[in-house]
């Protein structure tokens, strides 16, 4: 009986390998005859003026209110512009949709003076009103805007944002016309002009924001391609999430003459080894980081199409000073001053970092910290016997905490050995996913734990502010009174810039003699660059300006 | 199919033991198993006795040396860190081999016992047994692991028992197919008739005819719980640096495979010699144990 | 076997909802919240935050109106990309991956087959020992390396297919196809020769020999079908394998698949997100398990006959 029911299963069986083979061989053929490799994107970009930008993770949103991270900044600084523009090389800020604006003597009350010619990227007159309305959007806290306090230097703006004050007309933003806009500060702030070009400025479309929702509404769909109205150099055509972003020009544009680039590619890339291999298939005309190993062989290489550029930012290691071994300030020197910072980045990081001895990146806004911090394993060592662990004895047990990454692990393997090695300490190594890693360090559960710090704008403020008592981004339980008085008060009273400086150097000094963090490199940028780009110049923000950028293959 | 039953005869009580020495006769005339046995009690003893005869310490740092190629000193090379390459292959080896074995036997035992009750009483009870294993397929890994590391902390026991309750679930699905076209062949209903219990016919009937794919599954899931180890250790679950393991060294060394060769090459040869070893043995116990090859 | 397939549908309901209920409470105890960033988040951020997505009610009330919206077929909306609904992710990303998968089974299965059966049928020579090594070392070789070794030889030393995309460059769907497939070829290799021997040693294999059947038809038209049993029950967890273990072939080769959403998802604890995704792959995989064991029913009259007569 069951030998019919077998042979026709069998048979049907037959059948179905038969067709799955059939199926399989005409798929490998498709494929197949699909290869053969056509032509770069990099040589079909040079000839048609597209760029093709390896661009980091998936951006969030390009909302300019909400967005947060690095490469989100590169997108919307493509399809938005602020009132001001940076020069490229050194940053200076030069004319953007303002043509040109005065500051009063008191260095308090800004009044800009728009382009008459300024427009959104669907023609319509973009005007001083645009800029209130922005700005009373970026203060709504129910936007959920973690830049904020770009603003908090305008006068009331803080006293708006926290609730104080409840009339957005008391705050110091005044549209005098359509084409003139008053800005009055609390104080005179020489960095304002640059937070103008940071993009939680810029202006956003009121029309497009309301069409699709509440101002100060998260999660609309304005931001997406066919929505979005901005008043850059360039707009948004197409967003594929984790593939790519295309921006191409915008015609409405004030300077729209003078963009070269038809287009930017921006394609997500959150894994940096497959960016270097992209960029070698000629794939990418720009990297957003190249892996530490790979920086020797290009270097050895003398490949020009490495760029290694000073980046305004400070890796280091935060000390719990709650922890009972960490309380003592002599400890915390002997940890510093047993960091071989020279070693460490022309052997582990091998970027052409810059040991770093003080908080503050030198050179920021003219600004060179003095440090008595050297690498000085015998003085430590002295240090730490006085603390009371001669030789490393009796120092408790103590972890670096860092988030799971292949260069926060070789630095903390590579400090691990340096600290057993000079004091004679064990410490452990705890790497966390993240968010638990962010979960862990502002609960304050930690030792000592990695941090960097990349400025939002260059000035010596924007790094020693972090240590205040109550600051969000301090996490090391480290208060001083004085510190606060001088960087909140004395600081900004200062009248000269060299007046300043003193007052950040004053600060910084207190800084380094308490040692809650451990300095250990500034930043560099390291990027891959096809020689055809042309005006991408390095800069200490790593900022890029897509307007000036042009594409020239070489013969 | 339907008359294989004069090819697997019904065992008698005592064939138990005979079955086992017969196939250790078997096994040592298969050169391959042997020299694969050989190779795996050689791993196990060196792991054993690294800390005696490793070169170096495992977290020897010279950081100006770096990277090197092997040579005199280093046999195998130093990594970026200076490390001397042959003893972290050495330490690594250890964590390997543990992780390897210890959350394979896990999966082994709560996958067979749970595959087997499954296939072999069927009905409802498979149904519900199934649906579960099908949950647990469903669920999450990612979530779980990283939840599992919080909550209990970082913990290499941890680590057996997350992979074993990840790996258990195929092996459950095989057994209990196996034992599912086993149970109705006449040999098993004859047995019934001779009043066995349903247990004892479990042990003597199901469960040495279901050895033969449990063991090359098994061959496979070591080198596959080895990989996992690897991928939860670069998660940071588990093994913290400066330990490490085989398939945390391979990790690494793939990202510098262009400059640094060696430091992707040696401890894959340490993995692949020890996957090819399990391999030769598995097929060797695998022909060893087969009931039915004892007649040929 | 339609009412077996119904009746296992309807199994699914209980287990998607036990699903849905471990995984939310998962989610929701995990450390860390979606809203958690490297600057320090101003605490009228969180809250304006929390209102905005509910967070603010308590879980079990949370769990409630997650489950009315699923009822309704509606994932709710990213918490990380802002203004993107789930189902909208899932819309775009599931493509992809399906097609990657499905390639990366079709090469399993071509290459797995061949090379086990090919095996089986000359035990003990190099015909056995050639594709066996092959198997093992795809076995160990985890695609972490396998993906930038054939990146490395093939699309930048020779310069033959492209390094990375899906469907952006002719070719580019070849070198991930075959790195995800590879593992599982592997595999198959291996169960198909076991699957093949056991069946080659059994008594109608040997009449069929006797009666002088040739040894190829003796292949495809008797042995093929059991011997082939191991690799149909190992299809549905294999299909839920290539699935999940897309993200890193995913990462490698740039493509913009299900499993890069889902691995990011769970980093960014994307609430919302990840308990899509994973309904959404429940649901897939308890389906090809059903799938995986039909056919098995199919190729195995028995445990038809048995199926039949226990439900009739």
């Amino acid at each position: 009986m069951t030998y019919l029911s077998t042979n026709w299963s069998l048979y049907r069986g037959k059948l179905a390998t038969e067709l799955g083979l059939k199926l399989f061989l005409a798929l490998v053929f498709v494929g197949l005859t699909g290869c053969g490799s056509g032509e770069s994107n990099v040589s079909a970009g040079n000839k048609n003026g597209t760029l093709y930008w390896g661009n980091g993770t998936e951006p969030q949103t390009l909302d300019p209110q909400i967005a947060t991270g690095v490469p989100e900044s590169h997108i919307i600084s493509a399809v938005m512009e602020g009132l001001v523009l940076k020069n490229r090389k050194t940053l200076e800020p030069i004319p953007g949709v303002a043509e040109s604006w005065d500051i009063s003597a008191d260095g308090t009350v800004y009044t800009f003076k728009l382009r008459d010619n300024a427009r959104w990227s669907n023609g319509d007159t973009h005007t001083a009103h645009d800029y209130a309305w922005s700005w009373w959007r970026a203060l709504q806290p129910a936007l959920g805007n973690l830049y904020a306090y770009m603003l908090f230097p305008i006068k009331n703006a803080r006293q708006y944002y926290e609730g104080d004050i409840s009339d957005f007309s008391e705050v110091g933003v005044k549209a005098l016309d359509d084409r003139t806009l008053q800005v009055t500060l609390s104080f005179p702030t020489p960095y304002f002009l640059q937070l103008l070009d940071h993009y939680s400025t810029y202006p956003v479309h009121k029309e497009t924001i309301e069409k699709f929702g509440d101002a100060d509404q998260r999660g609309t769909r304005w931001t997406y391609e066919g929505n979005l109205v901005g008043n850059g150099p360039f707009q948004l055509v197409d967003w594929k999430i984790n593939r790519r972003i295309v921006v191409e020009g915008n015609p409405h544009y004030w300077d729209a003459n003078n963009v070269s680039l038809n287009k930017i590619v921006f394609i997500p890339i959150e894994n940096i080894v497959t960016e270097e291999r992209m960029f070698r298939a000629k794939q990418l005309h720009v990297t957003s980081s190249l892996p530490a190993d790979k920086i020797s062989v290009y270097r050895a290489a003398k490949d020009p199409e490495l760029r290694i550029a000073p980046y305004l930012g400070t890796y280091y290691y935060r000390l719990n000073v709650r922890k009972p071994q960490l309380k003592d300030p002599r400890v915390r020197r002997a940890l510093a001053m047993s960091v071989d910072r020279q070693r460490l980045v022309d052997n582990i990081t091998k970027g052409g970092q810059i040991p770093a001895y003080a908080m503050t990146p030198p050179g920021t806004m003219g600004y060179y910290p003095e440090s008595d911090l050297t690498f000085d394993p015998e003085g430590a060592k002295r240090l730490l016997a006085e603390a009371g662990y001669p030789n490393g004895e009796g120092f408790p047990s103590t972890e670096i905490l860092y988030n799971t990454n292949e260069g926060h692990r070789k630095v903390a393997v590579a400090l691990q050995d340096m600290w057993k090695k000079h004091l004679n300490i064990d410490i452990r190594l705890l790497n966390q996913e993240w968010k638990v890693y962010l979960d862990t360090e502002s609960a304050g559960q930690y030792e000592i734990s990695r941090a960097g710090w990349i400025g939002d704008y260059v000035d010596p403020n924007n790094f020693l502010d972090l240590f205040l008592c109550n600051g969000g981004n301090n996490r090391t339980g480290w208060c001083n009174e004085e510190y606060d008085r001088l960087i909140l008060d004395v600081a900004p009273s200062m009248s000269s810039l060299k007046e300043r400086l003193e007052v950040f150097q004053k600060a910084e000094n207190m800084l380094l003699d308490d040692m809650p963090i451990i300095p250990i490199y500034t930043y560099t940028s390291v990027q891959l660059v096809n020689s055809a780009v042309k005006n991408l110049d390095p800069n200490i923000m790593n900022s890029p300006a897509y307007k000036d950028i042009y594409l020239q293959a070489d013969k | 199919m339907n008359n294989s039953s004069s090819e697997t005869t019904v065992m008698p009580d005592d064939q138990g033991t005979s079955l086992w020495q017969d196939a250790w006769i078997k096994l040592s005339k298969n050169r391959l198993a042997l020299f694969g046995l050989a190779v795996l009690v050689t791993l196990i003893l060196v792991s054993l006795l690294t800390p005696l005869i490793a070169p170096y310490g495992y977290e020897e740092q010279n950081l100006d040396m770096g990277a090197t190629a092997p040579s005199l000193q280093h046999w195998l090379g130093t990594d970026i860190f200076g490390r001397d390459m042959l003893t972290r292959i050495m330490y690594g080896g250890r964590v390997s081999l543990m992780v390897g074995f210890i959350a394979t036997a896990v999966a082994l035992v709560i996958g067979i016992l749970w595959g087997a009750t499954a296939g072999f009483f069927g009905g409802r009870l498979d149904a519900v047994m199934m649906r579960i294993v099908d949950v647990l397929y469903a669920l999450p890994f990612m979530i779980f692991i990283i939840l599992l590391m919080v909550v209990f902390g970082r913990n290499i026991l941890l680590l057996f028992l997350a992979i074993g309750a990840v790996e258990w679930l195929t092996m459950a699905r095989i057994v209990r197919s196996q034992v599912m076209s086993l149970r109705n062949q006449e040999f098993v209903e004859a047995a019934h008739s001779l009043g066995l219990s349903q247990w004892t016919i479990i042990r003597r009937h199901i469960i040495p005819n279901t050895l033969g794919p449990v063991i090359v599954y098994t061959t496979l899931t070591i080198p596959s719980v080895m990989l996992l180890e690897a991928f939860l250790s670069f998660l940071g679950l588990g093994i913290q640096p400066p330990e490490s393991s085989w398939g945390l060294l391979i990790n690494y060394g793939v990202e510098t495979m262009e400059e640094f060769p060696w430091l992707l090459i040696f401890p894959g040869i340490a993995l692949s010699l020890t996957l090819f070893a399990l391999n030769f043995l598995g097929d060797g116990l695998r022909d060893a144990l087969d009931p039915r090859t004892s007649k040929d | 076997m339609y009412r077996f397939a119904l009746g296992r549908l309807l199994q699914a309901i209980p287990v998607l909802l036990v699903v849905i209920t471990v995984t939310f409470f998962l989610v929701h105890s995990a450390p860390g919240g979606p809203f958690s960033a490297d600057k320090a988040v101003p605490p009228e951020v969180i809250k304006a935050l929390e209102e905005q997505y509910n967070l603010n009610q308590p879980v079990w009330q949370q769990y409630i109106g997650y489950l009315g919206d699923v009822l309704r077929g509606d994932f709710g909306p990213s918490f990380k990309y802002s203004g993107r609904t789930v189902n909208e992710l899932i819309g775009a990303g599931l493509p992809i991956t399906a097609e990657l998968a499905l390639y990366a089974m079709l090469v399993a299965l071509g290459v797995g087959i061949t090379a086990g059966v090919g095996a089986a049928m000359r035990p003990n020579t190099l015909q056995d020992y050639l594709p066996m090594t092959g198997a093992m070392i795809g076995i160990c070789m985890p695609s972490f390396l396998l993906g930038p070794l054939l990146v490395l030889i093939f699309g930048i030393h020779l310069d033959w297919l492209p390094v990375s995309g899906w469907g952006d460059i002719p070719g580019d769907k070849i070198l991930p196809s075959i790195t995800l497939g590879t593992g599982y070829a592997a595999y198959i290799a291996r169960l198909s020769r076991g699957g093949m021997l056991e069946v080659l040693s059994q008594d109608y294999i040997r009449t069929a020999r006797a009666k002088g059947l040739s040894e190829r038809l003796i292949i495809v038209k008797h042995a093929l079908r059991g011997g082939l049993i191991p690799v149909v029950a190992f299809l549905g967890p294999a299909f839920a394998g290539l699935l999940a273990g897309s993200f890193v072939v995913e990462t490698i080769f740039q493509i913009p698949g299900m499993g890069r959403f889902y691995v990011q998802a769970a980093f960014n604890r994307d609430y919302t997100l990840i308990l899509g995704m994973t309904i959404f792959l429940s649901t897939l995989i308890i389906v090809f398990n059903l799938l995986s064991d039909m056919l098995a029913i199919w190729l195995n009259p028995k445990l038809r006959h048995e199926l039949e007569g226990a439900k009739s």
